[in-house]
């Protein structure tokens, strides 16, 4: 059997323009309007692919979206896209597409040996099979490679996607999903009303069924009328349609997610056009109008190419003027295939027979066959079919539709297309994700949209609500729209008047959806894209699968890419009357989004690659300039090391930290998080923040101050400076300034709002340097201008103001590094100038720029704290901080940190440690007393920080050891099992160098 | 989800941050009723329907705000600042 292109006709291809694209290496030409199924079928093609599992040959089913089997891959510039649907995938000018699931080739399948192995892929194969006895074995791996090699869908390719993609947000008073019939009068009624409203149709046109119905409304061909009614629609201001788009999500807040195809169906894109557009539309209301899926009977024999729904085989022959060459039969429970019989005979196309499962056929019906010249055969049901690659015959026999049995004789009807209607299914795929449970429609033989949940606002119109013709369908999509609008304070619009001439076939089917014939040796697919048969649902019934959603699973069927469009509703009624129950009572899968497929580079959009911005010091340039390895610090970048050539790290930084203890380095602390507060109530905000007294610093000195949380444990800590009575500056850790920034806002907005201060994160403002080292005032004394700096101006935590090269200067003698050290801060775009300055003022003393390797090592030779240590588990006990604890106020963490869990001996304390042997101590190694490295023991805590420390001339480390206060002198191992290290070590207090602080106070 | 800040109009979800139940009561700063404080630190509803919390504008004004939120259907009922719904 084969299809050919009519003569004349086609209501959406343009015959002056001829394309030329190639299947699987062959060339074949198109109209453009074609879709690769039509262009394809036009061509005498009816094999399109091999199927999932048992390699069967498959044709396409369906013209649309519902699509299960023609599934294609798209090669673009090398770039593959697997797994498109041939009747959504619009043809131009060089398309290249292969088919998919075959080996060698599509007509000569290797795999398709899987079908003599039919039992081993019956349901729930891979879990009694693989994960029963031969779970994790050697059987298993061996079979894996070989069966995932054989079942499955396109391959993707290898190389990054080549596409631009992006996002659009929109906002709209009402989404309409669905351009047919319902969806374009609602949008009219809702544009005329004065409503913003977005039209959205996953088709290149909109129109939707009306591309295709033939008759006439006012005195017009339907689809030249419907093109005019798009045409008035587009002129609308208020009013944007959007085809070619997908609406696969429906989410929280009415928010609704969308792909516009926006340069797939172009054989050249124009410079910056994205391949597609992931539109996050929110809606005050949505209008669910995507129409309907007619669905199959499911029977013996039923995937041989050929056999197709008879609403597929109307759509093609209008929509593309593309027909069956030789005879066609149609197998209906309901009256739409009457119709198609109809339809198909005017345009010259034999329709030998209709057999239909109902012994009783309305007259209208009855009349329609007797128009297309078919032969009815009311009362029977086909049981099986012949041809291998394409129909040959359908064999049929009587039954009896109360009972579901076939009994008689086989009579034989030679046919090469067979056209199945079992009813409609309405889309309720969005409604679902957005609803309750679906409405079960006895009449219909159908699920219904569900009300919304709450939260959500849409309603269903037209086939999408089981509307069962054309004036439905127009009347329901005015009405929503009217109700949306007056509820939104206007006017609704007048419908305008239609005269409609068109032969409407009852869509109400008979409750037959599966033949069983006990003698058929023929497979009967539910599900052709998933291979999952009516005995395969049965099995899962028996097996005590029986429930949808365990069935769904167990056997895959509905779970592929289609989400069992056309095979929801046949499952549905083999597991209900495989149980004795109703299809209501079996209950349909719950739908989730993606509604259809989307491809992951639509969703990410520009959003690829590194999504962090990059926060540079002013610095910066410098840094790299002058050797710097820079080091992600949360989104700064800061300099590690600044090797000089054949230095490795440790040599790196133990010269840097070397320069500093014996003259002087320099070091950018522009990160450092910078908070300006303000106010007539700033010290006392301060006093209830830091566990510490800010009130009583004097202007112009600086306090080191320690914050908890609410809970009692140790936040941050930093250093405030007093600018004036009413102002101050406080610094954070670099990667808690965003934190500490919210947790101030948090009391001033929400607990404290009878404080009078303002807080302005002023990090980005400034440019820090810090000066360390013996010689760091003499660096100062040369090149700073307006201030002294000697140490009675600027004693330890003193403040001054002065110039250098020019520009004002904030110095501040605060010392991390345990040296006599300043910092100096300028505005940002001075900071290279005073960095160079302070450079050429160094230069008599060798002056060193250190990075965040020698910054580290100088503070674990003192036991400052960082990040490391702040963990979130720590309190000030634990580390060596309650001095600053003020007892004469209460402070932010001050109720809850003397809780008895948070005071009791054994917690992880600040320890510092020293390598006995030489050995360097591994960051995250366990404090451990056994000295065998195979049976450390239990874990006393864990080293939080280690270098090499030139000063002490031994690997040395900073650890929270339980008891650390009791453990110090103790000898242990630091021990880290997954490097193989275990190193001797000596507990020590974590004040390794210079306990007194006589470095800092000169 | 949308809220709309009163000094930014209605904003997407994604430049607010949740910063917890609005509608627990810190204990005086100098209480030591371990109770009181325990249940104002630790304890939290978890109520269906509606819910007083504060959320920051983090990504416009900074201001946090006082929002009424039903948490079954995300439906705002007021949304404003926080300052001026405490002081």
């Amino acid at each position: 059997m084969t299809f050919h292109r009519l003569p004349t006709g086609g209501t959406l291809i343009d015959r002056s323009r001829a394309l030329s694209f190639t299947f699987d290496g062959k060339r074949f030409s198109g109209f453009a309007g074609d879709t690769l199924a039509s262009a394809l079928l036009a061509n005498g093609v009816m094999l399109f692919g091999r199927s999932f599992k048992y390699h069967r040959p498959r044709g396409t089913f369906a013209a649309g979206s519902e699509e299960p089997n023609a599934l294609v891959t798209l090669v673009r510039n090398g770039f593959r896209e697997p797994n498109l649907k041939a009747t959504l995938v619009e043809i131009f000018d060089g398309l290249e597409a292969e088919s998919q699931n075959r080996f060698p080739s599509l007509n000569y399948d290797l795999g398709a040996v899987n079908r003599l192995a039919g039992r081993l892929f019956s349901s729930g194969f891979y879990y009694k099979t693989f994960m029963g006895p031969f779970r994790n074995t050697k059987i298993w791996m061996f079979c894996e490679r070989f069966i995932r090699k054989a079942a499955g869908l396109g391959k993707a390719g290898l190389i990054p996607d080549p596409d631009r993609y992006e996002r659009m947000n929109a906002f709209c008073d009402v989404l309409v999903v669905g351009a047919g019939a319902a969806g374009l009068k609602a949008a009219q009624t809702a544009a005329k009303s004065g409503l913003d409203v977005i039209l959205a149709d996953e088709n290149p046109h909109a129109g939707g069924a009306l591309n295709y119905a033939s008759g006439e409304i006012n005195g017009q061909a339907i689809w030249a009328f419907t093109a005019s009614v798009i045409e008035q629609l587009g002129a609308l201001p208020n009013l944007r349609i959007l085809t070619r788009t997908h609406v696969w999500g429906f989410y929280d807040g009415n928010t609704l997610a969308a792909v516009e195809r926006v340069a797939d169906h172009k054989a050249e894109r124009s410079p910056g056009e994205p391949r597609q557009r992931h539109w996050v539309i929110r809606a005050k209301h949505a209008i669910l109008a995507a129409g309907a899926s007619e669905r199959p009977i499911v029977f013996p024999g039923n995937d041989v190419p050929g056999v197709m729904l008879s609403d597929a085989l109307v759509e093609y022959a209008q929509k593309f003027a593309v027909v069956p060459k030789g005879p066609v039969a149609l197998f209906a429970n309901n009256d739409t295939a009457f119709a198609a019989a109809l339809d198909l005979s005017r345009l010259g196309v034999t329709v030998s027979a209709i057999v239909d499962v109902r012994r009783d056929i309305s007259d209208f019906a009855k009349f329609l066959a007797g128009r297309s010249g078919a032969e009815l055969i009311a009362g029977q049901a086909i049981v099986g079919t012949e041809g291998g690659k394409a129909l040959k015959s359908i064999s049929v026999r009587p039954f009896d539709a109360a009972s579901g049995e076939v009994s008689g004789t086989a009579r034989i009807i030679a046919c090469e297309t067979l056209g199945v209607s079992g009813g409609w299914s309405p889309a309720i795929q969005l409604a679902s994700q957005a609803g309750g449970r679906p409405k079960w429609d006895a009449r219909l033989q159908a699920f219904l949209p569900p009300e919304p949940m709450p939260g959500f606002s849409f309603h269903a119109a037209g086939a999408a609500n089981g509307a069962g013709d054309l004036t439905q369908a127009f009347s329901e999509g005015h009405s929503v729209a009217a109700f949306i609008a007056k509820g939104l304070g206007k006017k609704a619009a007048k419908p305008s008047p239609v005269k409609i001439d068109l032969d409407s076939a009852d869509i109400a089917p008979a409750p037959v959806l599966e033949i069983a014939s006990s003698d058929s040796k023929q497979k009967a697919f539910v599900d052709l894209q998933a291979d999952v048969t009516a005995d395969d649902l049965r099995q899962a019934a028996q097996e005590g699968f029986a429930a949808s959603e365990h069935a769904k699973r167990y056997t895959t069927w509905g779970m592929a890419t289609d989400q069992g469009r056309t095979s929801n509703l046949p499952g549905l009624a083999v597991l209900a009357k495989a149980q004795g129950i109703s299809i209501p009572e079996a209950g349909l899968t719950k739908f989730r989004p993606p509604a259809s497929g989307v491809a992951i580079g639509a969703i990410a959009a520009e959003r690829f690659g590194d999504l962090r911005p990059y926060r540079l010091t002013p610095m910066h340039d410098w840094h790299l300039k002058n050797g710097a390895t820079m080091y992600a610090a949360g989104l700064w970048e800061r300099p590690m090391i600044y090797g000089k050539p054949g230095e490795t790290v440790e040599q790196a930084y133990v010269r840097e930290a070397k320069a500093v203890r014996e003259s002087v380095g320099i070091a950018d602390v522009s990160t450092l998080g910078k908070i300006d507060i303000q106010g007539p109530d700033a010290a006392e905000f301060l006093d209830r923040v830091y566990t510490n007294m800010f009130s009583n610093v004097p202007v112009n000195k600086a306090r080191y101050g320690l914050m908890l949380r609410e809970d009692g444990f140790v936040m941050d800590d930093g250093t405030t400076w007093r600018l004036g009575e009413t102002k101050f500056l406080m610094t954070t850790t670099t990667a808690n300034a965003g934190k500490v920034m919210q947790h101030l806002e948090y009391f001033l907005d929400c607990l404290w709002p009878e404080l009078r201060v303002h807080v302005t994160s002023v990090t980005d403002q400034g440019a820090g340097a810090a000066v360390s080292g013996p010689n760091a005032r003499k660096v100062l004394e040369a090149c700073v201008t307006g201030t002294d700096v000697d140490a009675v101006t600027l004693p330890f935590m003193g403040i001054a103001r002065g110039s250098v090269a020019g520009h004002p200067v904030l110095i501040c003698r605060l010392s991390f590094s345990g040296e006599l050290a300043y910092e100096v801060y300028s505005g940002a775009g001075h900071g290279q100038k005073v960095w160079n300055e302070l450079l050429e003022a160094g230069q008599p003393y060798e002056i060193a720029p250190y990075g965040l390797e020698a910054l580290g090592t100088l503070r674990i030779e003192k036991g400052h704290v960082t990040g490391a240590e702040i963990d979130g588990r720590t309190t000030a006990q634990d580390l060596h901080l309650g001095w600053m604890i003020s007892k004469k106020k209460p402070f932010m963490g001050s109720a809850m940190m003397g809780r008895e869990g948070l005071m009791k001996e054994g917690r992880l304390t600040l320890t510092g440690v020293q390598s006995l042997s030489g050995e360097a101590i591994s960051g995250g190694s366990h404090i451990v007393l056994s000295s065998d490295p195979k049976a450390p023991g239990a874990s006393l805590g864990h080293v939080t920080a280690a270098c090499y420390s030139p000063a002490l001339g031994r690997h040395i480390a900073l650890a929270l050891v339980a008891d650390g206060n009791v453990m110090i002198g103790r000898r242990a191992f630091a021990a880290d099992p997954l490097r193989g290290r275990h190193v001797p070590v000596e507990l020590v207090s974590h004040h390794m160098f210079d306990p007194e602080g006589r470095r800092m106070y000169v | 989800m949308r809220i709309t800040c009163p000094h930014c109009g209605p904003r997407d979800l994604i430049e607010f941050t949740y910063q917890g139940d609005a509608s627990r009561v810190r204990p005086d700063p100098a209480s030591e009723d371990q109770e009181a404080w325990n249940k104002y630190v630790y304890d939290r509803a978890n109520p269906r329907g509606w819910h007083r919390e504060f959320w920051q504008h983090h990504g416009g004004c900074r201001a946090h705000l006082l929002v009424e939120r039903d948490t079954e259907t995300h439906e705002i009922r007021s949304a404003k600042f926080a300052r001026e719904a405490r002081s």
